[in-house]
């Protein structure tokens, strides 16, 4: 459109390179998305009908307890409860701007932040070791059930691959529940041993500490099954249908009619094509762990964000449950962005495409 | 007639079969063409047959389970599948059934305790009720017995089932669950649900996402900017939230029917985003096309351009994503029914009967009320594996 104004502008900006111009273009459209994203989270959690409050005092007095008006009164007032939503939600919003203050959980009975700061280390180590292992695991098998097509493997993997995405998360967590328990006699059930438990509530232990811990290990092996088989699924379904794609084109005819190696052609040119759908899936796959591990670390009883969020949506314990929402949701944001820079990297079309869109 | 001629005119025949076969061939419409190499994909063949089973067996549920949703028999808690026998005492006499209730065991103090011992030695939990099979006299199996009374479609009144037996033993295909009701049947009709929330879901997601898709591709610009926007966040928050609050939001004893309508339009809310990104690359493909130009220049309305030009050119691709949506929605379905957020009693679904599921204890115990997770895996299954062939089928360079 203004191809004038765009070829002059690069010499007086700052980000003069083609790379840092995207990431600066991506990081000031983040800003919109998370206030939009915000304002939606706070309107569905007013969603449902009655307040933290009305659920409280109606538990009280079903308990025979006598509260009176003005008390009733005075918890609104001091909670801000009083207030119509969009006032209530400025003031959060403001408050967490300014302040760095996520409001009052009202089920703990203390400020939000500290709540989700226990779980959000172990949530953000449970979901990249998920990830990790459903991208190391499904790239190769994926590259594998491309190059052997139509071999045995393949259609084992197949198979596999259809299963695995066909299985709801949390059935599967049962499933291999019922398994241990038949085969163990326990049910692995938690993150945590008792003795880690222990040690983690006295403060003997820092997450860091439980992360190298074998215990630890041997009960994360049915969340990282569950969690990641979905993921895995994907990722090996995708990967063999672009390797597939890329292993017919013209340029790998061409490759090998002049000598190239196939594990060059293959791991040099045809993958880093193919890898294009898998990353740009990677917030898609991000969303997919926060969503599928909700229900089944309900299942499992891991103590992370997700059932923790269920918890404060139950109770209408809404700033807790508004702020890992929010917590959520910038950790998807923040993966589409890491994967648009990731691709932009690795495909250069991307980075100019966003110039000429100028 | 001779024998040459006889042959010539044969030749002449075959030729004419041959040419119309070919002439059906080029004058066969994009979705004749589609519905034969369809045919071909043996994947996709299956599953339709299986999918057809599964529908017909919705459809006819009320005639083919021999019980209904209400009914529950207090001496038949958790039992296992009923077997069903041919011989009776050493004599062949057809299909029969022997009835099995929970009795309590009479026993002294002392044989009480031993039993403990033996109970605790193994690891099994103590318990002085039993299952007892009475297998003095055989209960026959009959077609079309008279049983609890439907309505079937809410038009017919009958009270036959297809199977049974006449003097009302209770036969439990898959076992009954925690209370007595019998498992197929609960299963039959819970797939009434089960598989019509995703098509009625997926209809209502195809308007909205053809409609916003459409023109956010077609307009571009600052609509599509906004679109895109809501669509990102919608990706973004996790739907378990969504669902909560949307199930919340829902009145408490409206009837099943509108119950059922609401979380349809929950589950479609939430999966039209998928749709309308297909839509809106399509649109913007196409969008500056010679013919679309033409049209317009031509002064046919947007609206017009869009319906009547650019949405048949690719309904075929849409189809097939429905067809790919499909899964999630069974899914969806059962995580929002499996929390209880979902369809609620005394109507049934796979995910209510999965309920049953969610201790470990409970699965060791009565392992058959893992059957409905069988269903759903092959439900999924078959529409993964049919929108697999659709694919290729709607895919001209294939």
């Amino acid at each position: 459109m203004e191809a004038s104004a765009t070829k002059a502008e690069p010499r007086r900006n700052p980000f003069s390179s083609p790379m840092a111009r995207f990431i600066y273009k991506r990081v000031l459209t983040f800003i919109p998305i998370m206030l939009i994203m915000s304002l939606l989270i706070f309107i569905i959690i007013q969603l449902p009908p009655g307040d933290y409050l009305t659920t409280y005092i109606a538990g009280l007095k079903a308990e025979g307890q006598v509260v009176e008006e003005a008390e009733i009164a005075m918890l609104k007032e001091q909670f801000g409860l009083d207030q119509p939503w969009y006032v209530q939600y400025f003031k959060w919003i403001w408050n967490i701007i300014t302040d760095f203050n996520f409001g009052y959980s009202f089920d703990f009975g203390r400020p939000v932040w500290p709540v989700i700061a226990e779980v959000l280390p172990m949530t953000i180590a449970v979901s990249l070791i998920t990830m990790l292992f459903g991208y190391l695991v499904g790239i190769p098998l994926g590259i594998y059930s491309a190059v052997r097509q139509y071999s045995l493997g393949d259609y084992v993997l197949t198979f596999i691959g259809f299963l695995g995405m066909a299985m709801p998360n949390f059935l599967f967590a049962i499933l291999l529940m019922y398994g241990t328990y038949i085969w163990t006699g326990t049910a692995f059930i938690g993150l945590y041993t008792e003795e880690i438990l222990l040690a983690v509530n006295s403060g003997a232990m820092q997450w860091y500490h439980v992360l190298v811990h074998p215990d630890f290990w041997a009960r994360m092996t049915i969340p990282i099954l569950v969690m990641g088989t979905d993921g895995l699924c994907g990722t090996l379904r995708s990967m063999r249908a672009q390797m597939l794609d890329e292993l017919g084109c013209q340029y790998v005819l061409a490759a090998r009619a002049k000598g190239v190696s196939e594990a060059r052609i293959i791991y040099k040119y045809c993958l880093r094509a193919a890898l294009n759908p898998t990353v740009s899936g990677l917030s898609g796959m991000l969303s997919k762990i926060f969503n599928g591990s909700t229900i089944s670390a309900i299942v499992l009883n891991l103590q992370i964000m997700g059932p923790r969020l269920y918890d404060a949506l139950k109770a209408q314990d809404m700033y807790l449950a508004g702020t890992i929402l929010l917590v959520m949701g910038f950790l998807i944001v923040l993966g589409t962005l890491l994967s648009d820079i990731v691709l932009a990297w690795l495909d250069p079309r991307i980075r100019f495409e966003g110039r000429s869109a100028d | 007639m001779t024998m040459q001629e006889k042959k010539a005119l044969r030749a002449q025949q075959r030729a004419e079969k041959q040419r119309k076969k070919e002439e059906s061939y080029y004058l066969a419409s994009q979705w004749t063409l589609m519905a034969r190499k369809l045919g071909r994909h043996h994947l996709a063949r299956v599953s339709l047959v299986i999918l057809a089973i599964l529908y017909l067996s919705a459809l006819f549920a009320d005639f083919i389970a021999p019980s209904n949703l209400t009914a529950y028999n207090s001496k038949a808690q958790s039992l296992p599948p009923t077997q069903i026998h041919l011989f009776h005492e050493g004599e062949f006499i057809g299909p029969f059934v022997y009835e099995s209730a929970w009795e309590t065991k009479k026993m002294s103090v002392k044989e009480m305790q031993a039993a403990k011992k033996a109970a605790q030695e193994a690891g099994i939990p103590f318990s002085t009720k039993q299952i007892v099979t009475d297998t003095t006299t055989p209960h026959k199996l009959r077609l079309f017995v008279e049983g609890p009374a439907y309505k079937w479609l809410g038009l017919i009144e009958s009270n036959i089932h297809l199977f049974g037996t006449e003097s009302g033993v209770g036969v439990y295909l898959y076992g009954t669950d925690t209370m007595g009701r019998d498992l197929f049947s609960r299963l039959l009709l819970g797939s009434q649900v089960s598989l019509t929330i995703p098509f009625a879901g997926t209809a209502i997601s195809f308007v909205l996402g053809i409609l916003l898709g459409s023109i956010s591709g077609y307009f571009g610009g600052k609509i599509d900017n906004v679109i895109q926007r809501v669509i990102e966040v919608l990706n973004s928050l996790p739907s378990l939230p969504l669902w909560m609050a949307l199930s919340a939001a829902i009145p408490p004893n409206i009837p099943p029917v509108q119950m059922y309508l609401m979380i349809t339009v929950i589950l479609s809310l939430i999966g039209w985003t998928g749709l309308a990104r297909v839509v809106r690359g399509k649109f913007m493909s196409l969008k500056n096309e010679d013919f679309v130009v033409a049209a317009r220049l031509a002064g046919v309305s947007d609206m017009k351009i869009i319906l009547k030009h650019l949405v048949p050119g690719f309904m075929s691709y849409l189809i097939v994503s429905l067809t790919m949506g499909i899964p999630g929605m069974i899914i969806g379905e059962t995580s929002m029914s499996f929390l209880g957020l979902g369809i609620q009693a005394p109507a049934t679904s796979w995910g209510v009967l999965l309920k049953e599921a969610q201790s470990v204890t409970n699965i060791a115990q009565n392992p058959w009320c893992l059957i409905p997770l069988i269903y759903v895996v092959i439900a999924v299954l078959a529409f993964n594996f049919l929108g697999d062939g659709m694919r290729d089928a709607a895919d001209p360079y294939k």
